[in-house]
């Protein structure tokens, strides 16, 4: 059984800060990681348009078997 | 679609949070027993309540799946599961500060939330390796959901027994901290609550939104590319949406994977 | 619909007796088990170096040894039927699909007991303090419930990770922390039992709460079971 301390104000900030900071960092992060995904997404479907764009332009049906 | 209240949830969550902040800072008093550190626990708690009902969530998601065979449920249950994987680092990382400032130690086996958090994670941190361990993904999303229903129902009961059992044998010299809250402490809690869980909210809807945006280009590509896609089928641990061509909605039936 | 009781306990006969027979013909699971537990105590012995063990030690060793044995043979349970076709077969019969689950549940507890007439006695030589038999009555009943709780989550488990490509690692590490609970139950409800000052009185709490997460956990795999077997 361990009793809980009182710790100072001044000791305090650096855990309060760490643990705010740490929890923003970890939301943050998790947004990079969709961001990455998003930029995909836009890369592919830029990929996409060329593609029927050349097809289009080729003359075929975009949607052709 | 689930892009669509998206804006607002976000801007809705923002503004609570930012209240949140303010609030605990500025106006809750400091803790007589605590001090200034108790400020950790507005995030820690929430962050453990809202991780504990996302898990539940995915586990109820997933009893949708098997009754309705619809992939969509299965998303759900996933990115569920994802995010709340994601919060439970964050319960476990404010947790040990806090344990650290209270205590003096990183770690202790006498704070309930910590151990049966222990635990959960590393019961779902199986989720996605057992997903892409099976290659089939209609047997993936069935075996997934199997997992989640009985991780899911582990999660309240593995809470209370973790509860009992420290009581038991660590009985804490101060009372419980997250109960009989006076007043001030109240209001910043419940609001702190609820900023957490329309944050979660958010995030699981921006990521519902980008894998579905992900399916409907995987759908257009296999329209257009057709013959000409060369892209090999990759083994995935994500639940694959089948997007109706006519709609472009994403449909009932169990995905079919990759493009080929 | 599957026909009245008789016809089940028919299946459920046939089944059992062609769980006995592969493991006699194979010995691919008991065995190993039962040796497993008792270089586990070996291992304990040298580890904590210690002479004796008895209460909490004594009972959390003991729970530890027969977790990591039993999940050896949760791995095995379900391998003869997922590498030989043997779902296949079961499933093309007219039997009731929960008759299955029954059949691995049974096979499992037997696996069990086998391995725990080996490992308590090889515990109470090797490695136990006080007496074993003063101690045995209330032993027994933490054995039964903790038994309980090993069979109901490991047949789950079982039937979940053997059609994944890696099953011998995602068996344990699933069926571990959700064993956590019966671990810790039957730990707490044995360590006076096992007590250095004879045999004390079993706790009820811990021994209500195991006996509920049994219950639940039982109502669970009976559920989910047969969404398993489709296909």
């Amino acid at each position: 059984m361990i009793a809980l301390l009182e710790i100072p104000l001044h000791q305090a900030v650096p855990y309060v800060t760490a643990a705010y900071t740490a929890f923003f960092a970890l939301i943050l992060i998790y947004l990079a990681i969709m961001a990455g995904k998003l930029s995909r997404i836009e890369r592919e479907l830029g990929e996409l348009t060329e593609l029927a764009a050349r097809r289009r332009a080729s003359g075929e049906e975009p949607d052709a078997p | 679609m689930y892009g669509k209240r998206l804006r607002a949830l976000a801007l809705t969550t923002f503004a609570a949070l930012t209240l949140t902040l303010v609030l605990a800072f500025f106006w809750a008093p400091n803790d007589a027993n605590q001090g200034f550190l108790q400020k950790i626990f507005y995030l820690h708690v929430p962050l453990a309540i809202v991780t504990l009902c996302g898990f539940v969530y995915g586990g109820v998601a997933a009893i949708m799946h098997l009754r309705t065979r619809d992939s969509r449920w299965d998303m759900r249950s996933y990115v569920a599961i994802h995010l709340s994987l994601v919060f439970g680092v964050g319960v476990l990382v404010t947790g040990s500060i806090w344990a650290k400032g209270s205590w003096g130690v990183w770690w202790d086996w006498s704070e309930p939330t910590l151990v049966s958090f222990l635990l959960i994670m590393l019961l779902y941190a199986t989720y996605q390796p057992l997903r892409f361990a099976i290659e089939d993904p209609e047997r993936q999303a069935r075996y997934a959901s199997v997992f989640a229903i009985t991780a899911g129902a582990f999660v309240p009961i593995n809470f209370v027994i973790v509860r009992l059992s420290t009581a038991y044998l660590h009985p804490r010299v101060l009372g419980d901290i997250s109960a009989n809250l006076p007043g001030r402490f109240q209001v910043v809690f419940y609001l702190s609550l609820i900023s957490i869980a329309l944050l979660w909210i958010t995030l699981w809807r921006y990521e519902m939104t980008s894998k579905h945006a992900s399916a409907q280009l995987r759908a257009l590509r296999r329209l257009l590319a057709g013959d000409e896609d060369d892209a090999l089928p990759r083994r995935s641990a994500v639940p694959t949406l089948s997007v109706s061509v006519e709609g472009g909605r994403a449909g009932g039936t169990p995905g079919v994977g990759a493009s080929r | 619909m599957s026909a009245g009781a008789p016809q089940n306990r028919v299946v459920l006969g046939a089944l059992l007796r062609k769980e006995l027979r592969v493991e006699l013909r194979s010995f691919s699971a008991v065995p190993a088990m039962s040796l497993f537990s008792v270089t586990t105590f070996v291992l304990f012995h040298f580890a904590l170096q210690r002479n004796a063990l008895s209460d909490d030690l004594a009972s959390g060793v003991l729970w530890v040894t027969l977790l990591f044995a039993a999940v050896l043979g949760i791995n095995r349970l379900f391998v003869a039927d997922a590498e030989q076709g043997g779902f296949d077969g079961f499933l093309l019969s007219p039997a009731d699909r929960s008759v299955l689950l029954y059949s691995k549940a049974l096979t499992l507890l037997a696996y069990l007991l086998v391995l725990e007439l080996v490992a308590v006695p090889a515990f109470a030589l090797l490695l136990l303090g006080p007496a074993l038999w003063p101690a045995l009555p209330g032993l027994l009943v933490v054995l039964a419930l903790g038994d309980a709780g090993i069979v109901v989550i490991g047949t789950l488990v079982g039937a979940l990770a053997v059609r994944t490509s890696v099953r011998d690692l995602l068996g344990p590490m699933i069926s571990l922390p959700l064993l956590v609970p019966v671990l810790l139950c039957a730990a707490r409800a044995g360590a006076p039992v096992l007590g250095a000052g004879g045999a004390g009185a079993l706790p009820l709490r811990w021994l209500v709460t195991l006996a509920l997460y049994d219950l639940v956990f039982g109502l669970i795999t009976f559920a989910v079971f047969d969404f398993l077997l489709e296909d």
